[in-house]
């Protein structure tokens, strides 16, 4: 008996210690990848029960988590007895623990707000629950959403990842102060892109200010503009890289001529100098999506109030300046997945927590039933009274979506690495580009 | 009184060595063994991790034979042995004559002297970048206003830099900026390893030297140096493995990018940043097993470089 006793102690405690080490491991050392031999649903958690509240997690980011929890008020008028829990997590980790969530199905949340940047690379994968098949269907509601948004949400093979939330029309502020001096109007700076860099000139030896924050925002807006049918950024549908094709060139070369006549102020955005640049007027544009007026106007440089003006980006160009979906995981609790979808229908396909979201955070509505409110006729003081809305609405329904490759964020990099070589250390642009192209092709198909 | 346990509670002592080892040893498994086992099975597989764990794909030699084609990787491994070696050999040429000046010279506050070399080892990673991020600030850091002071001097003036130097995003400045960091940072621990040898070098021959008309130098390079040689060997071991392995300092340095021309991008962040920035876990592990049989070859080769021509 007593040896039994003994043997049962020693046992508890090797099994103590395991447990522990497992808990901590959890996320790595578990997980079935199927989620055929996933537990049954825990008490509490799920599993209705008559009586009983059902609780939505969604992990979200800054200001998303903010939206989330600005809407539950309403959410809860609707269902009483469905809790709504946020996560917050800062961008990047949120989305690394999305990442890690969805390769060990552990952890994961029944709603996760997902940044376009993110957005593509997860779409790669099968790990997003397909919205396009019942019981959901989405693709009913299609003409609803603003057009560019809901193609980036499809996948090539047609399954719907993700719901659009906010979108983020491009926009070219300018300091119509700075114009004035310099004798330039707006049509000195929208016409054409060279155009564009030659009022820099004058605007630079008018007032001393930059036309740029960073020569590569040319290289960024200029990659964006005039591709081809079927061509992504980087990689056309074959995966064979693009950059040195003339859009590529041209967007070198242009930046290129920005640094040559030192017309940008070569500070990243975000950056101390960055802000101090826009509260001291030491840079005359920025291209940006629509929502940098709203962060202009509450926090980076309240102070200039009026002397900025947005104008649709130079030479026609439309293009995309973030973006953010809401999305569910595939392995999520099954029991959860009908309300966790209504909720993400709740948050994008109502008009009202969109135009709330626009109204509070600057979150530019993918809902176009939202967009025909009066809200979007009213004038903006921080913009000198125009009515800028009208402007960022039309070009939201003039950007188009371009395929994403799952090599995108490495060739990002490659450019940016082979631009700074050109601008800094006057590296031929040939040589850069074909430099790029031999990473890109070994990359790309992997 | 003395304490006993219940007689339940008593582990026999055929069972009491697997209990008691089995903290560690769980722990070691989960946190250790298995990660090591999973990257070698992940350098042999394609995954998308977003998919799930079942979405791995038997791709053979593919990450290996892509990793060794890959410049990055080169780039990488070149970096990383530029950093290992231009701060790993001044450490230990700085450690030696400082550690014996110390032995010597202090008695007293001999253990507080080393106490403050030895801080900036025991310092947060975090903390440090943080500290020489504003040290080598272009326009408002101490170290371009020491030079901007020293410029003013004749004949050294010249030798000096005549603009602001962008230590953390002009290429040239980068990586002298790290090893800077990694030398200050654990030449204190190498100090601490060498006045450990040197305690234990007898007096009696320093004494018989002396007798025999051996000057300090002559004692130095003579008696101190090779009396030092196991106690090099392994400080040298520590340098090369840990020069391989370098991560946090470029990592935070650089915002966890690697720096303009990925110029401080070390091998250790580059495959970091394939796993969780370009999303290629079957590359990165590929990659981290090439850095280990790396590291063990120049391993290897110190060990016969310092071994004794007698063994």
């Amino acid at each position: 008996m007593r040896r039994w006793v003994q043997r049962l102690s020693a046992m508890v405690l090797t099994l103590a210690a395991g447990s522990i080490g497992a808990l901590a491991a959890g996320p790595a050392a578990g997980g079935s990848p199927d989620g055929a031999s996933a537990p049954p649903p825990a008490a509490g958690g799920s599993g209705r029960t008559p009586g009983s509240t059902l609780t939505l997690t969604v992990a979200a980011f800054p200001a998303i988590d903010e939206i989330v929890r600005a809407a539950l008020p309403a959410w809860r008028l609707r269902h009483p007895d469905v809790e709504v829990k946020v996560l917050n997590r800062e961008v990047n980790d949120h989305h690394t623990a999305m990442t890690t969530a969805l390769s060990t199905a552990k952890g994961l949340p029944d709603v996760m707000a997902l940044e376009i940047g993110y957005l593509g690379r997860f779409a790669q994968g099968t790990g997003l629950e397909d919205l396009s098949k019942p019981p959901y269907v989405l693709g009913r509601d299609r003409d609803r959403f603003v057009r560019y948004a809901f193609d980036q949400a499809t996948t090539p093979q047609g399954a719907i990842v993700a719901v659009p939330t906010d979108i983020g029309p491009g926009t070219l502020l300018y300091r119509t102060d700075l114009l004035a001096r310099a004798g330039l109007t707006e049509a000195d700076l929208t016409t054409s892109w060279e155009g564009f860099v030659t009022a820099g000139v004058k605007i630079k030896a008018a007032t001393g200010a930059y036309l740029l924050a960073h020569a590569r925002d040319m290289k960024d807006i200029l990659i964006r503009t005039g591709l081809q049918p079927g061509e992504g950024l980087y990689f056309d549908e074959q995966s064979r890289p693009l950059v040195t094709t003339p859009r590529f060139v041209r967007a070198f070369e242009l930046a290129k001529a920005v640094r040559r006549q030192q017309l940008d102020a070569r500070v990243t955005a975000w950056s101390a100098d960055w802000t101090e640049g826009f509260k001291r007027g030491g840079i005359a544009t920025q291209m940006s999506g629509a929502w940098l007026a709203g962060h202009l106007n509450t926090w980076l440089a309240p102070d200039t109030r009026g002397r900025w003006r947005a104008a649709q980006l130079p030479e026609g160009a439309f293009a995309a300046y973030g973006g953010t979906f809401f999305a569910m995981a595939r392995l999520g609790d099954p029991s959860r997945k009908a309300m966790a979808y209504e909720f993400i229908r709740f948050m994008t396909l109502d008009r009202d927590q969109q135009l709330a979201a626009f109204k509070s955070q600057d979150a530019f509505p993918a809902l176009t039933d939202a967009q025909t409110d009066a809200f979007f006729d009213q004038p903006l003081p921080f913009l000198g009274g125009q009515s800028a809305r009208r402007d960022w609405r039309e070009a939201a329904g003039r950007i188009r979506a371009f395929p994403v490759h799952k090599q995108d964020a490495f060739a990002r990099e490659v450019i940016d690495t082979e631009l700074d070589k050109v601008l800094d250390r006057d590296k031929d642009i040939p040589t850069a580009l074909a430099d790029a192209q031999r990473l890109l092709q070994l990359r790309a198909r992997r | 009184m003395r304490l006993s346990l219940p007689s339940f509670l008593r582990l026999s002592p055929r069972y009491a060595p697997y209990a008691l080892l089995a903290p560690f040893l769980v722990l070691f498994a989960v946190f250790g063994l298995f990660p090591l086992l999973f990257s070698l099975y992940l350098a042999f597989h394609s995954w998308e991790p977003t998919s799930g764990l079942g979405a791995m794909h038997w791709v053979g030699l593919d990450n290996f034979s892509f990793a060794l084609q890959d410049e990055w990787f080169w780039k990488s491994l070149r970096n990383t042995a530029w950093l290992a070696i231009a701060s790993g050999v001044p450490q230990h040429l700085v450690a030696i004559p400082l550690a014996t000046f110390l032995h010597l010279a202090f008695r007293r506050w001999r253990n507080a002297m080393v106490g403050a070399y030895f801080l900036p080892y025991i310092t947060s990673s975090v903390a440090i970048a943080i500290l020489f991020s504003s040290l080598f600030s272009t326009d408002y850091g101490l170290i371009n206003l020491a030079i901007a002071t020293l410029r003013e001097l004749p004949l050294l003036g010249a030798l000096l830099p005549q603009a602001a130097v962008d230590w953390l995003n002009d290429p040239d400045s980068l990586k002298p900026a790290i090893a800077t960091i990694v030398f200050w940072r654990y030449v204190g621990f190498n100090v601490v390893l060498y006045l450990a040898a040197l305690q234990t070098i007898p007096p009696d021959l320093y004494e018989a030297a002396t007798m025999d008309g051996a000057g300090r130098f002559q004692q130095f390079f003579h008696i101190t140096l090779p009396s030092l040689r196991p106690m090099i060997f392994f400080g040298v071991t520590l340098s090369v493995i840990g020069g391989l392995q370098l991560f946090e300092e470029p990592f935070i340095l650089t915002g966890g990018k690697g720096g303009s021309d990925q110029a401080g991008m070390t091998a250790a962040v580059y495959l970091y940043r394939n796993a969780f920035d370009f999303n290629d876990f079957g590359a990165a592990s590929a990659m981290s097993w090439l850095l280990f049989l790396i590291v063990a070859a120049l391993t290897w080769l110190t060990h016969r470089a310092f071994r004794r021509k007698d063994d």
